[in-house]
């Protein structure tokens, strides 16, 4: 009987000895849920943006990249023993409540390693939450609302610039054209959407306004998904601000611009708050229309010149099969691009998918600036969770294509300063 | 903050008694459609902006393939979503006439859905205009300025509306369809096809829309998902003027575009939308036939 017991227990410990290294390796794909609009008014942002990101796992799966990426080289993630990445993407329809339980499916159904998306500051902040309380990595490569990164979490990550970034470039400018161009800009004018991206970004425009010494003409909210735009266009007129700022999304930018030229209200300066304004289709659109508009941007497809890396990713991201009709690879998904890089770069180095390992690697992140196609000083997160190697630059619109315009040492073209009027854009 | 908004000068709010009549013309267009189907058989068409979204695809196709102008395509939209009215009669709402309430808000909201993603999975979510159409810039009469997209719009819809308010009022045809919307039962009696009339009834909604749509095409921009901007203050419009009340749509339409307007300029842009349903509100709860009551 004894003999039997030792022979059992031996057999156990024999079985346990060789099944725990078993348990210990690397496990062979790395599931990562990706959470986009996929439907509704933006859809095409987040399609292009899902194609980014299903072009770094493409390079990482199949390796043989030549590329200065962080990953690439070899086939599959290296630090566990080639494992693949494997997406389960979802569509969230630009609803915070739809995030919020996709999320939580993700999670709990599909047991994804770790979160990325989501394009809306909305449902970020939702669908973040959800990861916060699973203790699962959330990282966000594009929402710009700043109070995501001052809720102290610690699973959130964002490797983007957000709007005080963008807002401070806006703001450093009009100081420095006023130097520049000997002018001075007095008034300005703020109208934003009214969800979460448009509010935050007009607070911190209304903070910058005081501390810059300007004064704040006027201050509209509006929704985006209006059919006119009337009476804010009409309200700016009666107060015609030195400077006008506006945050939209892209079918508001549309009337926006649509709106303007029918009333005739020519801003002298329009600096915008990207997203609708940097849609690839708001240039083709909106033609001599959106001439002379300011945005500021993370990217710009005419850095190439400074950036040499940015032509092949670009050329990569135009043969994806999913991306019909080769569009460039435009703002939003060049910096989903980089978030997923910098997410795939940090489970690389955690060698392993469990979460606390993950979380340590991501704030331990140290992507040097040659090794992005964003013009940044590289990736390194804040305690925040804040990737404080951003910059932001602005373009202008200038015969029918986005300029660097600022700042002046990245700028591929001067600024044209009045904007002009709708009168001689004929 | 509210207290800095600038003084609204009289040119202003000229111009935008100016907007908000015009917006107005063509919110009633919209919801003409929608008014005379649920007078005609009480069904709420809850897929009556995917109708407007599919009558500015089939504009903006018409212009991308064959460059045909949204003038010149307009006679052209209305016969294809007639058409698609009696297909929608014939295939769907047919079958649901003796269904339950809630079947039948289902049964059109479905087709809402499933229009719209078709659409998505056909044309993408891309936008788009319709570019150089033969209307486009504006007139500025002393300080005013009259889209001329926007003046052919609402001309336009006001146009249908004359049309439509004849047909309904002064033909047989439309005399028939009265009496089926009155009582459907006496009117088959007096020898009325009311299933006929039901078809025509959906036909004519539906080309309505397809004008209205046409005429936005000329200067909106078109999505997938456009109808459900619009479709809203159709609803609003249609309760307004009276379920069933063609001429009390016109009338809402323009209450609905000058308050819209107004509301926005005179307290704020943040709270044009809560003027508008502000009015809405109160109607329904004081005078749930609507403004003008029912035909």
């Amino acid at each position: 009987m004894i003999y039997r017991v030792i022979a059992l227990l031996s057999l156990a410990s024999v079985l346990a000895l060789t099944s725990q290294p078993a348990l210990a390796q690397a496990p062979k794909e790395v599931v990562i849920g990706v959470l986009y609009p996929l439907s509704g008014p933006v859809a095409q942002v987040g399609i292009d943006s899902v194609n980014a990101v299903k072009l770094v796992t493409e390079m990482i799966n199949s390796g043989g990249s030549s590329l200065n990426l962080p990953l690439g080289k070899t086939a599959g993630l290296p630090g566990l023993g080639g494992a693949k990445i494997r997406l389960v993407i979802v569509d969230h329809q630009g609803k915070p409540d739809v995030g919020q339980s996709e999320a939580e499916r993700l999670i709990t159904q599909e047991k994804v390693h770790a979160l990325f998306g989501a394009y809306f500051s909305s449902v970020t902040a939702t669908a973040s939450q959800v990861a916060e309380r699973y203790g699962v990595p959330f990282l966000n490569a594009e929402s710009s609302s700043p109070g995501l990164t001052d809720r102290g979490f610690k699973w959130f990550f964002r490797t983007s610039p957000h709007d005080g970034h963008f807002s401070v470039a806006m703001f450093d400018f009009m100081k420095d054209l006023e130097k520049r161009r000997n002018l001075k800009i007095k008034t300005l004018g703020i109208m934003h959407e009214d969800t979460l991206f448009g509010v935050d970004s007009a607070k911190v425009q209304e903070e910058l306004a005081k501390k810059y010494g300007y004064d704040v003409a006027v201050k509209m909210a509006y929704r985006a998904k209006t059919t006119n735009l009337e009476a804010e266009v009409g309200k700016l007129k009666a107060s015609n601000p030195d400077v006008f700022l506006p945050t939209s999304y892209t079918s508001d930018a549309f009337l926006f611009v649509k709106t303007a030229k029918n009333l005739d209200y020519n801003p002298k300066l329009l600096i915008a708050q990207n997203a609708g304004w940097t849609d690839p289709t708001f240039l083709t659109e909106m033609g001599k229309d959106a001439e002379g508009h300011i945005t500021r941007a993370p990217f710009s497809i005419d850095l190439a010149n400074k950036k040499p890396m940015i032509k092949p990713v670009n050329e990569l991201f135009k043969k994806l099969k999913d991306n019909p009709g080769g569009r460039d690879i435009s703002d939003v998904p060049a910096r989903a691009f980089t978030g997923f890089m910098t997410l795939a770069d940090a489970i690389n180095r955690a060698k392993s998918v469990t979460p606390e390992e993950v979380r340590k690697a991501l704030a331990a992140t140290n992507i040097p600036a040659e090794q992005l196609i964003m013009p940044w000083g590289g990736v390194k997160f804040d305690e925040k969770g804040q990737n404080t190697g951003v910059r932001a630059i602005l373009l202008q619109v200038q015969k029918g294509a986005y300029a660097t315009i600022y700042p002046f040492e990245l700028a591929a073209a001067d600024v044209v300063y009045p904007m002009p009027a709708w009168k001689d854009r004929k | 903050m509210r207290g800095r908004l600038p003084a609204v000068t009289v040119e202003v709010l000229l111009q935008g008694v100016v907007s908000g009549l015009m917006m107005g013309f063509v919110y009633a267009l919209i919801a003409a459609g929608l008014s005379l189907i649920f007078g005609l058989m009480e069904i709420v068409n809850f897929a009556h902006g995917e109708f407007l979204m599919l009558a500015m695809f089939a504009t903006f196709w018409a212009w991308a393939l064959w460059r045909l102008d949204p003038l010149v395509s307009l006679p052209l939209t209305a016969g294809v979503l007639f058409l698609l009215g009696i297909a929608t009669y014939h295939g769907l709402i047919r079958w649901i006439l003796a269904a339950p309430m809630l079947a039948q808000i289902f049964a059109t909201f479905g087709l809402a859905i499933f229009l719209r993603s078709l659409a998505q999975a056909l044309w993408g979510v891309d936008f788009h205009l319709v570019k150089d159409p033969w209307v486009q810039g504006r007139v500025s009469l002393g300080g005013l300025f009259i889209g001329l997209p926007q003046l052919v719009a609402s001309v336009g819809a006001l146009v249908a509306f004359v049309f439509l308010n004849w047909f309904i009022g002064r033909t047989e045809t439309g005399l028939a369809l009265q009496a089926t919307a009155q009582d459907r039962q006496a009117a088959s009696l007096m020898g009325i096809d009311t299933d006929r009339m039901f078809a025509l009834g959906w036909g004519i909604g539906s080309a309505c829309v397809g004008v209205a749509g046409a005429l936005l095409a000329i200067f909106f921009y078109i999505f997938p998902d456009v109808g459900s901007t619009f479709a809203l203050m159709a609803y609003v419009t249609v309760a307004l003027g009276g379920f069933g009340n063609v001429p009390g749509t016109l009338a809402a339409g323009v209450v609905v575009g000058l308050v819209e307007v107004l509301g926005g300029l005179l307290i704020a842009p943040a709270l044009k939308y809560v003027a508008v349903f502000l009015i809405y509100l109160v109607v329904v709860l004081w005078r749930p036939q609507g403004l003008f009551g029912r035909f």
